[in-house]
């Protein structure tokens, strides 16, 4: 099973409030009319040139268990060598919304106006999760009726980004355009990577403890795990 | 006639137009161009700082506040340069090596150069080289660098190593910054500052450069 999604902009697009929380802004916090320009440009923008898309196919825990090894990279232990034996079902997926909005934060940040260009890129950032979470939502609807599935990425949580290259060799996202530099970064920048688990909340609980914990400053694991509940 | 006061609001509300329409006023009149730079202009982005630190405005508002400052310097710069008023200083940034990440580097950019400093933007994925060769160049004294990947911000070890190694500590100063960094890390590689945002970053740097 090998799905590839051409989205709407429409359909995964962020709210304002969700950009607005990406440049640091808490929520409920009005933005001044002068901000509210800066949005309603940005999302203009990305309105006309976003070309989000994705995939994604299923991998049994086996042929997953040399993705996730990659080049051996990894940290000793991670909460994916807890979750993926607990997994109902598995898929490594990519998502991006293109190389345009990429080109235009960069050519705003360079020539134009620098303000617009980090709404824009807060707009950016936050559709790619969002394409992460439609290819998830997608995914659950495929396995059964209230199956909970989340992305877990490369470069997070001990998983070593050079895992991407065994991730991009077992999917080969030639169609939607996304590939992978040297650094194991992806083209374009504004992509997402990873492998969607599915299964019932408690799958994904487990208590962030590991020596990596102790350096995230991000610590989104928490609220992830809340979010399926 | 503008006021100083009625430039540094402008400044201080993002108002671009209101700021260029300020300072050209103010240039028309008996107040030097050095004095608008250091009277109005830099104390307002001051008191930007200050209360984006005490969270009383937000980042949006950061950047428009910059916005305007650029456009009041549109005007100033011109006259600063035929009265040889000095910027601040010239600052190298990039993202290190293996990292594409470059939005914060792109912020302190910004706020750098709405404090008055020259900055050489290298881009992303600068080896340690890379950043040294272009400071001597622009005789920058200090090199920020940017990571957002824990798995690229072992690459800012390398670059003060090489800057030790080349002999050149005494003439540059380095300060890192990005989302998986803190100042425990940037203490434990030597680096000579840290700044948890772009805001903190200009204050770092004025730091750096007067020691």
């Amino acid at each position: 099973m090998r799905r590839v999604i051409q989205f709407a902009v429409g359909e995964v697009l962020p709210t304002e409030e969700e950009v607005l929380m990406r440049t640091g802004v808490p929520a409920g916090v009005e933005p001044s009319a002068a901000v509210g320009a800066l949005l309603h440009e940005a999302c203009s923008r990305i309105r006309r040139l976003a070309r989000p898309r994705g995939m994604f196919q299923r991998v049994s825990v086996k042929d997953f268990a040399l993705v996730l090894r990659g080049a051996g990279r990894n940290a000793a232990e991670t909460p994916l060598d807890e979750i993926v034996p607990r997994a109902e079902a598995l898929a490594l997926f990519v998502g991006t919304i293109g190389q345009e909005v990429v080109d235009d934060i960069a050519a705003l940040f360079r020539d134009g106006d620098p303000a617009v260009a980090v709404m824009l890129d807060a707009y950016a950032s936050e559709m790619a999760n969002a394409v992460a979470t439609d290819l998830a939502s997608r995914f659950a609807g495929e396995i059964r009726d209230g199956a909970c599935v989340l992305p877990y990425s490369p470069g997070y949580c001990g998983w070593h980004v050079s895992g991407q290259r065994a991730l991009f060799a077992a999917l080969d996202p030639h169609e939607i355009g996304v590939t992978l530099k040297e650094s194991c970064l992806m083209t374009p920048l504004k992509s997402v990577s990873g492998v969607l688990v599915s299964g019932d909340a408690t799958v994904h609980r487990f208590r962030p403890r590991w020596t990596f914990c102790e350096e995230c400053v991000g610590r989104d694991c928490v609220p992830r795990m809340r979010s399926v509940r | 006639m503008s006021s100083l006061q009625e430039l540094s609001e402008a400044v201080q509300r993002g108002d671009a137009a209101a700021a260029s329409g300020a300072t050209t006023a103010l240039v028309g009149g008996d107040i030097g161009p050095a004095d608008i730079l250091n009277r109005a202009l830099l104390p307002a982005m001051a008191v930007i700082g200050e209360r984006f630190r005490e969270r009383e405005i937000f980042l949006p508002d950061v950047l428009l506040a910059a916005r305007a400052m650029k456009a009041a310097m549109a005007v100033l710069e011109p006259l600063l340069l035929r009265d040889g008023v000095a910027k601040s200083g010239v600052v190298v940034l990039g993202t290190v090596r293996g990292d594409l990440h470059d939005i914060g580097k792109n912020l302190v950019s910004v706020m750098l150069q709405g404090a008055g400093y020259d900055v050489v933007d290298l881009g992303s994925d600068v080896d340690a080289d890379a950043f040294i060769d272009a400071a001597l160049d622009a005789d920058a004294a200090v090199i920020g660098m940017s990571a957002l990947l824990t798995t690229t911000m072992t690459e800012m070890a390398a670059v003060v190593r090489r800057i030790e190694e080349r002999g050149l500590h005494d003439r540059l100063r380095t300060i890192v910054g990005g989302a998986p960094l803190s100042e425990a890390f940037a203490r434990e590689i030597g680096a000579d500052g840290f700044a948890p945002d772009a805001t903190a970053a200009v204050e770092r740097i004025r730091e750096l450069v007067r020691r």
